[in-house]
C-alpha cells in the first residue's frame, strides 16, 4: 500500500503566541511546528504501515524551511519525503494550494491520501476536500478511526452529534483530526538519519496537469482586501460596587455582548 | 570556528524539550514528593530510544554523538533533575563502559538490551570507606574455578535496585608499584538478582528524591568468570575513564538545573509585583539575571566542548572536569539566586526553583567532588 | 465567466434527519441583510430524501424562494451526492452569493463544491457585509462594488482577514454556528418553492455508510465548551462549587478550575485549565476566586470574555479581565445566577 501524507509547517500559536509591544503578532520570534491535525494524519499513516505494511510518502507546499517538516517526518518513520517550492507559487489560497498539492500528487503512487482537518493558521479545512475533488477521488473528513478492509477504508467520521461508519473504495482521501491518536515521538537516530536521506524538490514545472491560471496568488480566487492583528487585550474595567450592584452590572455586560 | 548548532542537533533538542515538557515537567514534583523512581517515564525514554542516544545501532542505541546524549540530559534536568540523571547514570557509568571495554559477547548480552532501555544500568565504585580516594576499596573479588566470588558493599549507588545491570569494582589482588604494594583492582558486570547480591537501605536524600540510591551488598556473590570487564587489574583506569564521561552527563544535568531556574526566574519576575511594578523592573532583579544568564551560557559552551571532545579525542579528562566543576558551580548558584529572586515563594514547594536548588547541590559532590575536578584540572597544568 | 449573470442570495439549508439545523435559520437571517443590500432575493437550497416539508419552515425564516433537490440517494450525508446537487443548483441558478453553515457537513461540502465550480471559498466566517473591493480606491485598480466582504479569525484567534471574491462567482462562505442572528419567523409566510433534480448516478465517489452512530452526551471537555465558569481557592471548599455549578447550569455553560483545586484535590486534573492544565478559548470565561498567575492566564487569556470576581482589588487576574468585579463571591454568585435566570426566561417568554 501506498499513503501520500500532506503536511504544513506552520507558526506555533498554541501557548506560544508572541506579540511586539504594539500587540501585533510577532511572527518572526514564533516557533514552526507540524500542523497538529497533520501530524495526527502522519500517525495514522504511520500506523497503517506498522499493521499493514505501506510506503509513506509526506508532501508539503512552502517556503525551502518547510524542509524540516519532512525532516521530522522521516524522524518518525515517514519513508519519502517532496517539498514543493517555487515563488510563482507563493500567496495561494485553499484553491491555488490544493490546485498545486493535486499537481505534485499526480506524480505519485498512491492508494490512500491523508490530511489533516485543517491548519491552526488557516484553520479553513478546505485543502484536503479540495485536493480529492481535483483528483476525482472520494473523500472522508473528520476521520476519527481509520481501518483497512481489502481495497477498501472503513473510517469514522466525525460529526456533532454522531458519527458515521463509512467505507470507500481506494484510492480515497481521509481528513484527520487531531483527537484521531496521540502522534509518536521522533527518535534521536531518527533524525540524524531523516538528515541523511534526499528529499524531493519540485517547482511548477513538476507539476502535471495544472494551469498557471490557478497558482499562486494570482490564482487565487479568494483576495485579502484587508488583515489586522487582533490587537492583544489588556486590563478591562475593574467596578468595586455592593453585591447586588455587581450583578447587575455583570447582566448588562452579557447582554451588551449578546451572551444572553 | 563556529558556534551553531547543526539542525540534526536543534532538532534532536527540540524533540528532548517537547518530551520532557510534556511527560517528565508533569510529574517532577509529585517524584521528587514522594521520592517515588518515575519508573513509567523511563520506560517511554526506553521506547523512544533515550537509554541508548550514543550506542552504536549495531548495538540497539540510536548511533548519535555525546553532544545530542548530553542534550537530552540537560533538557530532561531542566525540568526534573531526577529524570537526568537517571539517563546519565545509565548511559555514561554502565553502556559507556561495556561499550569501550566489554567482550562482544558482553555488548551481546548486556549492552544491546541496555541500550533498547530493556534494561536499567548502574555503577558501583563508591565505598563507605571510599570516596573521593577510589584506592580504599575494600570489595573483594577471589577467583573460585568459574567463577569470581564478591564480597562487600557499595554505598550511594544511582539507579541501585531499579537497574538491572551493574558495572562493579573489586579488588582481585595486591601489585607492586614503584616498590610499594598496591591494591589491584577490577571490574566486573553482575546482574541484578544474582545470589549473594542484595540492597541494604535506600538513602533519603537532600535533592534528586526520586532517584533511587542504594547500598549494595555482596555477600559470597558468585559471577560467570566471563563477567570480568577489561583486563584483571585495570579496574582503576576503566573507573576513571568512565568518570571522565560520566562527568559530562552530570555537568549536563548542573546546565540543565541551571537553565530551568533561570527560565522559571525570568518568567517570574514579569508576573510579580512589588511596590506597583513587576520586579523584573528592578534594577537589581535585571543585573541578577544577567549574570545568572552569562553564568549558564559559559557552562553552556564549557559542557558542548567537553561532549565534542568524547567524541573526537583519546582523552578528555580536563574538558570533563572543568566541565563539571564550573556548570555544578553555576547550578548552584543560579538556583541559589533563582530562590532569592522568588523571596517566599520561592522557598516553597509550590515552585520548582525550590526543588531545582536542592537537586543542584549534589552536582558538586557526586562523580568527582568540585574539589577532585580541581586536582585534575590543576594536575594537568603541573604535569 | 460572466459574473453580471450570477444573481442572488443563496444559502445552504443544512438539515439532519429531516430537522432543518439552527444553522439554515441564522443563515437565512444574514442573506436577508445582504439580499437587502444588493435589491435580490433569498434563496434557500434544501438537500435530502423526503424533505419538501421543510420548506415552508424556511420561507418563515426568510426565504423568498426554496430550491429542493430530492433523492433517496441524499437520505443521509455523504460527500459526493450533496456536493453533486449543490453544484449542480449553482451551474443551473447561478447564485451571486451562496452561504454554508461552517459545520461538520458545510466544511466537507463547501470546499468540495467550490473547487468543483471553480470559485473561492471563505471558511468560518463571523462578518459578512456588501462593500467595496478594494476597500478604499487604489491607482491602477478598478474599485469594484457591491462585493461580498467576508471577515474571519485566522491565527488561532490572534488576526482577522476580511476576504473578498471579486473576479469568481459564486462568492462562497462558510459562516460560523451561533454567530448570525435568525430573524422572529413569520407565521404562514410562503416561499416559491421549486424543485429540481440533477439525476444521480452513483460512482467510485460515493461512499457506503456502513452504520450512524449517536453519541450519547459524554463527559464535557472543558476545550469545547462555549461558557466556562472557572473557579479557584477562593472558592474555599469543594461543597461550595455548587454555587458555581448553578450558574453554569443555567448559561448552558460548564466548570473549571484552576491548579490550586486540583491540587487540594476539589476538583479532578481534567477540569485544570492553565499551562500545566488545559488551555481554553471559550465565548465567556468567568474566573471565580482565581487570583490569576501566570500560570494560570496562559492558558485562558483567549477567551472572548473574561469576567473576573475577585475580593483582592489587586489579584492579577484583573488585568486580563475583561469585567473585573471586586467583591464576595459568595455574595454575588448567588444572586447572579439568579438574576441570569430570570433574564433567560423572560427573553424566552
Amino acid at each position: 500500500m501506498k499513503i501520500v501524507v500532506c503536511v504544513k509547517q506552520v507558526p506555533d500559536t498554541a501557548g506560544g503566541v508572541k506579540f511586539n509591544p504594539d500587540g501585533t503578532l510577532d511572527r518572526g520570534a514564533m516557533l514552526t511546528i507540524m500542523n497538529p491535525d497533520d501530524k495526527a494524519g502522519l500517525e495514522a499513516a504511520l500506523r497503517l504501515k506498522d499493521q499493514y505494511g505501506a510506503e509513506v510518502t509526506v508532501v508539503t507546499m512552502g517556503l525551502p524551511k518547510a524542509e524540516e517538516v519532512l525532516r521530522e517526518a522521516m524522524a518518525m518513520g515517514a519513508d519519502k519525503g517532496v517539498l514543493v517550492t517555487d515563488r510563482v507559487l507563493g500567496g495561494a489560497d485553499t484553491w491555488a494550494t490544493s490546485t498545486t498539492l493535486a499537481g505534485a500528487i499526480r506524480n505519485l503512487d498512491y492508494d490512500l491520501i491523508i490530511t489533516g482537518r485543517q491548519a491552526i493558521d488557516g484553520d479553513t479545512a478546505q485543502v484536503g476536500p479540495q485536493i480529492s475533488e481535483h483528483l476525482n477521488i472520494p473523500v472522508i473528513s473528520y476521520a476519527q478511526d481509520i481501518k483497512i478492509e481489502g481495497d477498501s477504508v472503513v473510517v469514522e467520521r466525525q460529526y456533532e452529534d454522531r458519527y458515521h461508519v463509512v467505507k470507500a473504495k481506494m484510492p480515497c482521501l481521509i481528513t484527520a483530526l487531531s483527537e484521531l491518536n496521540e502522534p509518536r515521538y521522533m527518535t534521536p537516530g531518527g533524525i540524524f538519519d531523516a538528515y541523511k536521506q534526499e528529499i524531493t524538490v519540485w517547482g511548477r514545472a513538476d507539476l502535471k496537469d495544472v494551469d498557471d491560471a490557478n497558482l499562486g496568488l494570482k490564482g487565487s480566487p479568494t483576495k485579502i482586501a484587508k488583515a489586522s492583528d487582533k490587537v492583544r487585550k489588556g486590563a478591562g474595567e475593574k467596578v468595586s460596587l455592593d453585591p447586588d450592584e455587581s450583578v447587575s452590572y455583570i447582566v448588562d455586560k452579557l447582554k451588551v455582548k449578546h451572551v444572553i | 570556528m563556529d558556534f551553531t548548532l547543526s539542525k540534526e542537533h536543534e532538532m534532536a533538542r527540540s524533540l528532548f524539550r517537547e518530551f520532557a515538557e510534556k511527560e517528565v515537567k508533569p510529574l517532577a514534583q509529585e517524584v521528587d514528593e514522594t521520592e517515588v523512581f518515575p519508573r513509567e517515564t523511563v520506560e517511554k525514554m526506553a521506547k523512544l530510544g533515550f537509554l541508548g542516544i550514543p550506542v552504536p545501532k549495531e548495538y540497539g542505541g540510536q548511533g548519535c554523538d555525546p553532544l545530542t546524549y548530553a542534550m537530552c540530559v540537560e533538557e530532561l534536568s531542566k525540568v526534573c533533575g531526577t529524570t537526568g540523571v537517571i539517563v546519565s547514570a545509565h548511559t555514561s557509568l554502565c553502556c559507556d563502559p561495556i561499550m569501550t571495554y566489554g567482550t562482544e559477547e558482553q555488548k551481546q548480552k548486556y549492552l544491546v538490551p541496555l541500550a533498547k532501555g530493556e534494561k536499567l544500568g548502574a555503577f558501583g565504585l563508591t565505598e563507605p570507606g571510599a570516596g573521593t580516594d577510589a584506592q580504599g576499596q575494600q570489595t573483594k573479588a577471589v577467583l573460585e574455578g568459574d567463577e569470581w566470588v564478591l564480597n562487600g558493599s557499595k554505598c550511594f549507588i544511582t539507579n541501585g535496585k531499579e537497574a538491572d545491570v551493574y558495572v562493579i569494582f573489586a579488588i582481585t589482588g595486591t601489585v607492586e608499584k614503584r616498590g610499594r604494594m598496591q591494591k589491584e583492582i577490577s571490574a566486573f558486570i553482575v546482574e541484578k538478582g544474582t545470589p549473594g547480591f542484595t540492597f541494604g537501605t535506600k538513602e533519603k536524600k537532600m535533592g534528586i528524591r526520586g532517584s533511587s540510591t542504594y547500598e549494595l551488598i555482596f555477600t559470597d556473590c558468585r559471577i560467570p568468570k566471563d563477567n570480568m570487564l577489561g583486563q584483571q587489574g585495570k579496574g582503576f583506569n576503566i573507573a576513571m575513564h568512565t568518570l571522565d564521561g560520566g562527568r559530562i552527563g552530570i555537568a549536563s544535568q548542573a546546565l540543565g538545573l541551571a537553565e530551568g531556574a533561570l527560565e522559571n526566574t525570568v518568567a517570574y519576575v514579569k508576573e510579580r509585583k512589588q511596590f506597583g511594578r513587576a520586579i523584573g523592573a528592578f534594577q537589581n532583579t535585571q543585573f541578577q539575571l544577567a549574570d545568572m544568564a552569562t553564568k549558564v551560557e559559559a557552562a553552556q559552551l564549557l559542557v558542548y566542548k567537553a561532549a565534542m571532545a568524547k567524541a573526537t579525542q583519546k582523552v578528555y579528562s580536563v574538558e570533563a572536569a572543568k566541565a563539571k566543576l564550573y556548570a555544578a558551580e553555576v547550578a548552584m548558584e543560579v538556583t541559589t539566586k533563582a530562590v532569592q529572586l522568588h523571596g517566599g515563594y520561592g522557598y516553597i514547594r509550590e515552585y520548582d526553583v525550590e526543588r531545582m536548588m536542592r537537586d543542584a547541590k549534589i552536582t558538586e559532590i557526586y562523580e568527582g567532588t568540585s574539589e577532585v575536578q580541581r586536582m585534575v584540572i590543576s594536575g594537568a597544568l603541573l604535569k | 465567466m460572466n459574473l453580471e449573470e450570477y444573481k442572488g442570495v443563496y444559502v445552504f439549508a443544512q438539515q439532519v434527519d429531516n430537522e432543518v439545523s439552527s444553522i439554515a435559520f441564522e443563515l437565512l437571517g444574514k442573506a436577508k441583510d445582504l439580499a437587502k443590500d444588493l435589491n435580490t432575493e433569498v434563496t434557500a437550497v434544501l438537500i435530502g430524501s423526503g424533505i419538501k416539508g421543510l420548506a415552508d419552515q424556511l420561507a418563515e425564516y426568510g426565504a423568498d424562494k426554496v430550491i429542493v433537490v430530492d433523492d433517496p440517494e441524499l437520505k443521509d450525508y455523504r460527500t459526493e451526492p450533496y456536493a453533486h446537487a449543490l453544484a449542480s443548483v449553482i451551474n443551473k441558478y447561478k447564485p451571486e452569493i451562496m452561504l454554508v453553515g461552517a459545520t461538520a457537513i458545510g466544511r466537507d461540502l463547501g470546499p468540495r463544491v467550490s473547487a468543483r465550480v471553480a470559485t473561492g471559498l471563505t471558511a468560518d466566517c463571523t462578518v459578512l457585509e456588501i462593500g467595496d473591493f478594494p476597500l478604499q480606491p487604489t491607482p491602477g485598480q478598478e474599485q469594484l462594488h457591491n462585493q461580498l466582504l467576508m471577515t474571519r479569525p485566522a491565527f488561532g484567534g490572534n488576526t482577522i482577514a476580511t476576504i473578498a471574491c471579486p473576479y469568481n462567482r459564486p462568492q462562497m462562505a462558510t459562516v460560523r454556528a451561533g454567530v448570525m442572528q435568525k430573524i422572529t419567523p413569520i407565521k404562514g409566510a410562503k416561499a416559491n418553492v421549486e424543485e429540481f433534480n440533477p439525476g444521480f448516478t452513483p460512482d467510485n465517489k460515493y461512499v457506503e455508510i456502513l452504520d450512524i452512530v449517536k453519541s450519547v452526551a459524554e463527559t464535557v471537555d472543558i476545550m469545547d465548551a462555549k461558557i466556562l465558569v472557572s473557579g479557584g481557592r477562593g472558592v474555599g471548599s469543594p461543597e461550595n462549587f455548587k454555587i458555581l455549578e448553578d450558574l453554569a447550569e443555567v448559561l448552558g455553560g460548564t466548570v473549571s478550575c484552576s491548579r490550586a483545586v486540583v491540587d487540594s484535590g476539589w476538583k479532578p486534573k481534567d477540569l485544570q485549565v492553565g499551562q500545566t492544565g488545559k488551555t481554553v478559548r471559550p465565548n465567556v470565561y468567568f474566573a471565580i476566586g482565581i487570583s490569576g498567575a501566570i500560570q494560570h492566564v496562559a492558558g485562558m487569556e483567549e477567551s472572548d470574555i473574561i469576567v473576573a470576581i475577585n475580593k483582592d482589588a489587586d489579584a492579577p487576574i484583573f488585568d486580563v479581565a475583561d469585567y473585573g468585579v471586586v467583591g464576595d463571591l459568595n455574595k454575588i454568585v448567588p444572586k447572579l445566577t439568579e438574576a441570569l435566570k430570570a433574564e433567560i426566561a423572560a427573553a424566552k417568554a
